[in-house]
C-alpha cells in the first residue's frame, strides 16, 4: 500500500487563497515550491476542495510550462535559449550539460533526483547572455567548460552534504 | 418607431433582428457557412477559423463571433477566403487520420464534407495524426479517438457547460494539445456519465457511439436464440434524414417491420415499460407525501443522471425514485417470462442513448448474473443496421408490436421529451379523468425546451412544488438549491437538453430539427386512444399474472447498495 | 498611516531633508545582471567595511534625519548590463564597472573618505576612460523618462521615490484634477501602448471610464515574454513605485477600485520588489480604503505567470489572472468592455504606466515635446545579440537604428559585419541596412512591416544565417502557440517542419512560396494577434534575404556558413601535406589522394562528421 499523503500543507495554502477556483495558478505554483512538482495526490484533492474537475487543474496544469507533474531533482539548472542567449551559443552549453549527466530532450532529470536540466524562453539577462540559473540563481556569460565546473561544483556539494 | 437595420451579404440586405452573430444572420440567407466549433447551445469558441468573411476593405473577422452592426457589408465567399479555407482544410487534415472508409463516422464527418466542398485535392505536408492505438474504449458507452480529432473544444465544453461533468478537457498546449480526462485516465475512471452528448457535438469521428452491432446480428443468427428487442419513445421521431425521414416524423411502424424483416422474433415498444414507471412512481410519490420522507422524489428513468448523482452527490441517493428505468421494468418481465418457459433468449434495446449502455451492464439488473438486457443499440446503431441489411426503408409497410405486450399510451410515449414524464405522472393522479383534464395538464408548466421549468399543482389542501430539469448544469442548479433547504416536492430530471429525443446516441441533427423531434412525440400522443398509463390494459393483465407480490423483485431498484 | 493630503506632503518633505542630509552615496546596482555577476556581496562587503572603519553608513533614509551620512542603496538596473557590477558614486555621478569585492575597501578609503576618482574602475571605450555615468557614449546619447531612477535611487525603498518627488502625480490626479481632466491629458500627450500595438491609452482610459459598471480593474501586463527583451523587468526592479503610481492614477481616472499586476514567473526579483512596493504603499495608506481621506480606494495584487508566452496577449493574461489556461478569446467585447472577470479593465504594459506620473507631473505638452509627430514620448530598448554594449536604453522616438545601434550600441561585437536587426522579438521582422537611417515610431516601422513590439532589439551580424534565425523564432512560436486556434496551431508547426528542412539541407523547390502562403493565411485567420504575427521573422526575412533561402535549397549552402548540416568541409591545397591521415580517419572514405600530394574531398560521400578536421596535423582541413 502507498503511504497516505499528508495534506496539510495543501490544506494551509488552500487556506491562504480561501478555497478560491481563481486563485488555482498560485495554488499550484505554491504546491510546487513545496514538493518542486505536482504530485499527483493532489489532484483529486483539490477538485474536491475547490469545487472544480479533476480535468481542469489537469488542463491549467499542463497549459503552463512551469509546471512539473514529475519529480525535479534537488538542483534545477535552466539554459536560456532567448535570442540573446542563443544568438551567443547556449546550445553548445544545453548539450554539455546533458551529456555530463546522461539527459536528453525527453529525460530531464537524474535518476538519483539530483539534477534537472531544462531550457526557459528568456530569462531577461540578456546583457549577460548566455545565461543559465541553478535553483534561480544566475550564472553568467556561460561556456560548456564553465558549465562542466558548475557540475563539478555541485557534485560536490552533494558529496560532502 | 425604430427603424429597421440592415447588414448587406454579399450584396443582400438582410435585416437584423436580435441574432447574436454575423453567422445567424448569414444562415437567413441561405448560404451555409463551414463551421467546426460554433454550436448555438455552446460558448462562443471561435477557434476553427472556417467561418471568417470579408468586409469591404478586405477586413477579415469571424462571423460566428461578430455581432451584427448595422451598415455592415461582407462577403462570405471570396477568392481569398476560399483559399485561407483550404489550408485551414489541409492542414486539418495533415494531422487526421484519413481513414475514411472504415471510419464510423463515414460520410457523417464535418471534416469530409468540408473537405468535399472545398475541393481539398492533396496535403502537401507529412500525415503526423496521432496513431489510432491511443483510442480510448475503455468506457461501454463511448468510445475516443484522438487521431481523429481536430481539437475544436464542442465536446469540452458540452461536457463542462451544458452538462458539469467536467470528464474531458484540454491538456497541454499547442500543437501538443489534446483533449483529455486527468492524466489521460480511461475514461471509464473519469466523472463520465455516458450521457454522450460529446457524441453528439463532436463534427468528426474522433468521439463515437460504442459500436455493439456484431453481437446483434449473432444472435438473431442463432436458430437456437429467441431474439426480442424493445423500441424507446424517442427513436420514433429521430431515425434521420440518413434514411429519407424528416425528423418528428413517427416511424414507430417502419422500425418495427424493419426489424421483423432483421429476423427479430419479438417486438416491443419500450413506451409500455414507461407506462408501468407511471403506475410504480405515482405510488411512490404518494406514499412519501404522506410520511414526508425523502422529499423531493427525484425520477431515476435516466441511467445518465443516476450516474451523475452517484459521482456527485451521493447524498441524494434516497432521494431518488427507486423505480426501475421503463428499459429496465420492460427487460426484466421479459426476462422473467422467459425463464418461466425456458427459453434461450437475447434481449436488445434500442435507445437514443449511449448511458443506456452502462445501465445495461450494471449488476443491479442481472440476473444469476446474466444481465436482462443483453445489448443496447442506439438509434445511430439501429441506422446502421437497417442500411446494412439493405433494407429500403421508405417502402416498408408498417408494422404492429408483437403481443401480449403490445399496447401502449400517449403517457408512456412522451417519456422520450424533457417533462413527459412529469405529465404522465400528473395525468395518472389528476382527481378527474375527463380528456378535457388531460389538456389541462399539458398546459401545466413542464412542456417546452427551456432547461428548467418549475410550477406548482394544488392536490388535496397542498401546493406542491414541481420542478422539470433537462442538461445536468440544470439540474446542479436544482440539486442546490435542495441542499440549501428549499421545498420542492418533486423533479424530473433528464441528463440530455430537451430530453432523451436529443439523446447522445441519436443521429446528428440541428436545433430546428431536435425542436420537430419533441413535436413529434406529442403529436403520437395525441394521436393514440389511450393516454393515461393506468387505461393501458395490458398492465392490468401483468400485475394480475405477473407482478403483484413481486414488485420490489422486478420494477425497483435501490442505488448506491450494490455498487461499492 | 497618512490620513490626508498635509500628512503626504509633509511626509515627502522628511523623506526630501533626509536624502538630502546624505550628501555621499554608494548606489550598488542590484539589477538581475549585477546581482548574477556578485553585487550583492559588493554591498555587504561595503556594508561590513564601513562598520570596521566607523563610517556612518545609512541603508535607509531616516525617519527621523539628523547628521549627515553616507548613504549605501541597491538600486535597480542600470541598463549597461555588459559592464556590470555596476555601482555609482554620488554627488560625482561617477560609474565604476566590472567592480570586484576586493575593491571595496579601495572605494570607501579614496572614494567616500578622500573623495577622490579610481580611475582603475572607470569605463573606457576606445582609449577614452569616462568618470562620470553621464558622459559615457552609452548614457549620453540617451533621453531617460521611464528609466529615469533606474540606477539612480534605492529600489526598495518608498522613502526615497517619495524624496525625489514620487507621488506628487498621484497626489495632483486625487485632489486637483477630474476624471475627465486626467483622461484628457493623457490623451492630449498621445501616449501609446508600450507593449506592441501602440493604441492610444487616453482613448483606452476613456472607454474604460464610460462604463457605467460598479466594479473596474487596472491591469498591468508585465509577463514581458518576448526573448531578448527586458525593459519591463528593468522597470519594475528599479523603479517599481513609478509603475504602481502610474496604475493608481489609472484606477483614479477610470473609477477602478482594483489593480492587478501580472508578473512573468521568470522574474523572481521584479516580483519581489513589486511585493515590497506594495506593502509599503498599503503602510502608508497610499493603497487601501479611503485613501488620504478621500473616497478612493484602490487595492494591488500580484498575479505571477507560470510560463506561457501567448499570456503576454491581453484576453489570454486576464483569462490566466482569473485562474484558466491563458486562451486568447475571440473579441469583440473589447477588454475595456469585459475584460477581467468580464468588468471593463484598463490593461497596459508596465513601460506605458511607468510614463504617466511624469505626464501629469509635466503636463502632455511636455510629452508632446519628446518623440515624433504621431509618437510621442520615448521608448525602452533592450540592446543585444552581436552588439558591443548590450544593455537597456531609452530614446526619443524617432531615433534612428544607426544611433541605436553605433553611437549607443558601440558598433558590432567581434568581427562581423551589421547585417540585420530584429525587432519585436518572435512576434517582430528584421531591418536590414537600408532602414539604418528610418527613425523609429510606430507608423514608420509599420510601413516597413515591422513593429516596435515591446522593444526587443536583436542585432546580427554576417556571420547570422537569417533562415536559421527565422527558425529560430518559429521554432519559439510554435513551442508557445496556446493551440485553440487552428492557423496558429497546426499552421506554425508546418512553417517550422519546412524551415528545418530548409536548414538541414533538405528544402525543395516550392518551399518558399508555401511558406509565403501558409504565412498569409495565418496572418489573415489566426484568432490573437500573437498568431497573426508568428509568420513576421519569416515573412521579413524572405523579404530581406531571399537569397539567403535560395542558396539553402538549390545550392544546399549556407552563405553566412551557419548551418552546421551545410557546411562544407575542404582541404587547403597550399597546407595539405598528402600524409593520407585523414583519409585513414575518414568513416566514409570520402577522402582520397597520392602521398605528398594534395588530398581531395568528395563532398557527395562526406558526412561533415569532422573526424579529418581533428585528424590533420597541418590545419589544412577546415569547415567552410
Amino acid at each position: 500500500m502507498k503511504e497516505q499523503f499528508d495534506f496539510s500543507v495543501v490544506d494551509k495554502i488552500l487556506a491562504l487563497h480561501e478555497k478560491k477556483q481563481q486563485a488555482i495558478i498560485a495554488i499550484l505554483q505554491e504546491i510546487q515550491e513545496e514538493y518542486h512538482y505536482l504530485p499527483r495526490e493532489i489532484f483529486p484533492y483539490l477538485a474536491e476542495e475547490l469545487g472544480m474537475s479533476e480535468a481542469r487543474i489537469f488542463s491549467v496544469a499542463t497549459f503552463y510550462e512551469n509546471f512539473s507533474l514529475a519529480p525535479k531533482g534537488k538542483y534545477v539548472i535552466k539554459i536560456c535559449d532567448g535570442t540573446a542567449c542563443h544568438v551567443r551559443k547556449s546550445v553548445p552549453i544545453l548539450e554539455r550539460l546533458r551529456q555530463e549527466l546522461g539527459l536528453s530532450e525527453e529525460k530531464k532529470t537524474t535518476d538519483d533526483l539530483m539534477f534537472t536540466v531544462e531550457t526557459v524562453s528568456c530569462l531577461g539577462a540578456c546583457g549577460l547572455a548566455p545565461v543559465l540559473t541553478v535553483n534561480d540563481v544566475v550564472y553568467s556569460a556561460m561556456t560548456p567548460d564553465k558549465a562542466s565546473e558548475l557540475l563539478k561544483t555541485l557534485k560536490e556539494e552533494i558529496a560532502n552534504a | 418607431m425604430t427603424e429597421k437595420q440592415y447588414v448587406t451579404i454579399d450584396g443582400i440586405p438582410v435585416e437584423i433582428n436580435g441574432e447574436k452573430n454575423l453567422l445567424e444572420l448569414i444562415n437567413k440567407t441561405g448560404v451555409k457557412m463551414p463551421t467546426f466549433c460554433y454550436h448555438s447551445e455552446l460558448s462562443v469558441y471561435g477557434a476553427c477559423r472556417m467561418c471568417m468573411v470579408e468586409d469591404e476593405r478586405g477586413g477579415l473577422s469571424a462571423a460566428c463571433s461578430t455581432p451584427p452592426r448595422a451598415g455592415m457589408k461582407i462577403q462570405t465567399n471570396t477568392e481569398r477566403l476560399r483559399r485561407y479555407r483550404k489550408n485551414i482544410l489541409e492542414l486539418l487534415l495533415a494531422n487526421h487520420c484519413r481513414d475514411c472508409t472504415t471510419c464510423q463516422n463515414n460520410t457523417k464527418c464535418k471534416l469530409q464534407d468540408l473537405a468535399m466542398r472545398f475541393n481539398i485535392e492533396g496535403v502537401r505536408f507529412p500525415n503526423t495524426a496521432k496513431s489510432n492505438a491511443e483510442e480510448d474504449s475503455s468506457s461501454v458507452c463511448i468510445s475516443r479517438d484522438a487521431g481523429k480529432c481536430i481539437l475544436c473544444g464542442d465536446c469540452v465544453r458540452m461536457c463542462n457547460e451544458i452538462q458539469n461533468v467536467g470528464a474531458i478537457d484540454f491538456a497541454y498546449r499547442g500543437s501538443n494539445m489534446v483533449i483529455s480526462t486527468a492524466f489521460g485516465k480511461p475514461l471509464a475512471e473519469s466523472p463520465c456519465v455516458g450521457c454522450g452528448q460529446c457524441v453528439a457535438v463532436c463534427p468528426t469521428g474522433a468521439i463515437v457511439v460504442k459500436n455493439n452491432i456484431s453481437p446483434v446480428w449473432k444472435a438473431i443468427s442463432d436458430p437456437d436464440v429467441r431474439t426480442s428487442v424493445q423500441i424507446a419513445p424517442a427513436v420514433r421521431v429521430a431515425l434521420g434524414r440518413e434514411l429519407g425521414v424528416k425528423d418528428g416524423e413517427d416511424v414507430m411502424g417502419k422500425i418495427v417491420a424493419a426489424l421483423h424483416r432483421m429476423g427479430f422474433d419479438e417486438i416491443y415498444d419500450t413506451s409500455l415499460g414507461a407506462d408501468l414507471t407511471v403506475l410504480e412512481e405515482s405510488a411512490e410519490f404518494m406514499e412519501r407525501l404522506s410520511s414526508g420522507e425523502n422529499l423531493p422524489l427525484i425520477t431515476s428513468c435516466c441511467p445518465g443522471w443516476i450516474q451523475y448523482c452517484e459521482k456527485k452527490h451521493p447524498e441524494l441517493l434516497p432521494n431518488i425514485s427507486t423505480c426501475r428505468s421503463p428499459m429496465q421494468m420492460m427487460a426484466s418481465i421479459l426476462k422473467d417470462q422467459a425463464k418461466e418457459k425456458g427459453e434461450k433468449t437475447f434481449h436488445v434495446a434500442v435507445m437514443p442513448c449511449t448511458a443506456k449502455k452502462f445501465e445495461a451492464a450494471r449488476d443491479e439488473f442481472k440476473v444469476d448474473g446474466a444481465p436482462n438486457v443483453d445489448v443496447v443499440i442506439t438509434t445511430q446503431e439501429l441506422v446502421t443496421m437497417i442500411k446494412e441489411a439493405g433494407l429500403m426503408f421508405d417502402a416498408l409497410e408498417p408494422e404492429a408490436v408483437d403481443m401480449p405486450f403490445g399496447t401502449i399510451s400517449g403517457a408512456g410515449v412522451i417519456f422520450g421529451v424533457t417533462g413527459g414524464v412529469t405529465e404522465a405522472v400528473l395525468r395518472h393522479v389528476i382527481a378527474n379523468k375527463s380528456r378535457a383534464d388531460i389538456m389541462m395538464v399539458a398546459n401545466c408548466g413542464q412542456r417546452g425546451d427551456e432547461g428548467i421549468k418549475e410550477f406548482d399543482i394544488t392536490a388535496g389542501e397542498s401546493k406542491l412544488r414541481l420542478v422539470v430539469v433537462s442538461g445536468l448544469s440544470n439540474a446542479e442548479k436544482v440539486l442546490q438549491r435542495i441542499k440549501n433547504g428549499e421545498k420542492i416536492d418533486f423533479v424530473e430530471v433528464m441528463a440530455c437538453p430537451g430530453g432523451c429525443v436529443n439523446g447522445g446516441g441519436q443521429p446528428f441533427a440541428v436545433r430546428q430539427d431536435k425542436e420537430e423531434r419533441s413535436k413529434g412525440l406529442y403529436k403520437s400522443d395525441r394521436l393514440l386512444s389511450i393516454r393515461r398509463a393506468e387505461q393501458n390494459p395490458i398492465l392490468k393483465t401483468l400485475y394480475d399474472d405477473i407482478i403483484r407480490g413481486r414488485e420490489h423483485e422486478l420494477l425497483h431498484v435501490h442505488y448506491g447498495k450494490h455498487n461499492q | 498611516m497618512l490620513k490626508n493630503r498635509q500628512e503626504l506632503i509633509a511626509f515627502r518633505e522628511n523623506a526630501k531633508k533626509a536624502y538630502d542630509l546624505q550628501e555621499k552615496k554608494i548606489i550598488v546596482c542590484a539589477g538581475t545582471g549585477c546581482v548574477a555577476g556578485g553585487s550583492l556581496k559588493i554591498y555587504d562587503r561595503l556594508r561590513a567595511l564601513a562598520a570596521e572603519k566607523n563610517i556612518p553608513v545609512s541603508v535607509e533614509l531616516e525617519v527621523d534625519p539628523h547628521g549627515e551620512s553616507v548613504a549605501l542603496n541597491k538600486s535597480g538596473c542600470h541598463g549597461f548590463c555588459e559592464m556590470g557590477p555596476l555601482l555609482r558614486i554620488d554627488p560625482q555621478g561617477w560609474l565604476y564597472t566590472k567592480v570586484k569585492v576586493e575593491d571595496c575597501e579601495e572605494i570607501l578609503e579614496k572614494t567616500i573618505i578622500g573623495g577622490e576618482h579610481i580611475e582603475r574602475l572607470a569605463c573606457k571605450k576606445d582609449g577614452v576612460s569616462y568618470a562620470k555615468q553621464d558622459d559615457i557614449p552609452f548614457y549620453k546619447q540617451q533621453t531617460r523618462v521611464v528609466l529615469e531612477h533606474c540606477g539612480k535611487i534605492d529600489a526598495e525603498s518608498i522613502r526615497a521615490y517619495m524624496a525625489i518627488g514620487g507621488y506628487t502625480a498621484f497626489e495632483k490626479a486625487l485632489f486637483d484634477m477630474t476624471q475627465d481632466d486626467i483622461v484628457s491629458e493623457i490623451t492630449k500627450s498621445n501616449l501609446r501602448g508600450r507593449g506592441g500595438g501602440g493604441f492610444p491609452t487616453g482613448r483606452k482610459w476613456e472607454q474604460v471610464k464610460r462604463q457605467k459598471e460598479l466594479i473596474k480593474y487596472v491591469v498591468c501586463n508585465g509577463d514581458e515574454g518576448d526573448p531578448g527583451a527586458f525593459m519591463d523587468r528593468s522597470i519594475m526592479e528599479g523603479d517599481p513605485h513609478r509603475m504602481l503610481e502610474g496604475m493608481m492614477i489609472a484606477g483614479v481616472a477610470c473609477g477602478a477600485s482594483e489593480g492587478y499586476i501580472y508578473v512573468r514567473a521568470e522574474y523572481p526579483l521584479a516580483v519581489e520588489r513589486m511585493r515590497t512596493a506594495i506593502r509599503q504603499a498599503e503602510e502608508l495608506g497610499l493603497l487601501g480604503d479611503h485613501i488620504l481621506g478621500t473616497d478612493f480606494s484602490f487595492r494591488m495584487h500580484i498575479s505571477r505567470g507560470a510560463g506561457a508566452f501567448v499570456c503576454g496577449e491581453g484576453s489570454a493574461l486576464t483569462a490566466s489572472i482569473e485562474g484558466k489556461r491563458g486562451f486568447p478569446r475571440v473579441k469583440p467585447p473589447r477588454t475595456t468592455e469585459h475584460g477581467l472577470f468580464d468588468k471593463p479593465t484598463v490593461l497596459n504594459n508596465v513601460e506605458t504606466y511607468a510614463n504617466v506620473a511624469e505626464i501629469i507631473n509635466r503636463g502632455a505638452d511636455w510629452y508632446l515635446g519628446l518623440g515624433t509627430e504621431t509618437s510621442s514620448g520615448t521608448k525602452a530598448f533592450a540592446l543585444t545579440g552581436n552588439i558591443a554594449n548590450t544593455g537597456l536604453i531609452e530614446v526619443p522616438m524617432g531615433t534612428t537604428l544607426r544611433k541605436i545601434i553605433f553611437d549607443i550600441g558601440g558598433g558590432m561585437r567581434g568581427d562581423g559585419e551589421f547585417k540585420a536587426v530584429q525587432i519585436g522579438g518572435p512576434s517582430g521582422a528584421c531591418l536590414t541596412k537600408e532602414h539604418l537611417d528610418l527613425p523609429l515610431d510606430f507608423d514608420n516601422l509599420k510601413k516597413v512591416g515591422a513593429m516596435i513590439g515591446s522593444g526587443g532589439l536583436v542585432v546580427m551580424d554576417s556571420h547570422t544565417c537569417m533562415v536559421e534565425v527565422a527558425r529560430f523564432f518559429m521554432n519559439f512560436t510554435q513551442n508557445e502557440s496556446c493551440g485553440k486556434c487552428v492557423p496558429c496551431r497546426e499552421g506554425t508547426k508546418r512553417m517550422l517542419g519546412i524551415l528545418e528542412r530548409i536548414v538541414a539541407g533538405e528544402g525543395q523547390d516550392g518551399d518558399i512560396e508555401l511558406l509565403l502562403e501558409l504565412a498569409d493565411t495565418i496572418s489573415a485567420t489566426a484568432l490573437c494577434g500573437l498568431g497573426k504575427s508568428a509568420p513576421s521573422p519569416v515573412v521579413s526575412t524572405i523579404r530581406n534575404f531571399r537569397e539567403e533561402y535560395e542558396a539553402h535549397i538549390y545550392e544546399k549552402r549556407c552563405p553566412a556558413g551557419a548551418c552546421q548540416k551545410l557546411k562544407q568541409i575542404v582541404i587547403d591545397p597550399e597546407l595539405c601535406k598528402g600524409c593520407s591521415k585523414c583519409a585513414r580517419q575518414c568513416p566514409v572514405e570520402a577522402i582520397s589522394g597520392k602521398i605528398k600530394e594534395p588530398f581531395t574531398i568528395d563532398l557527395s560521400k562526406c558526412i561533415r562528421c569532422g573526424s579529418c578536421i581533428t585528424a590533420c596535423a597541418f590545419k589544412a582541413i577546415k569547415e567552410v
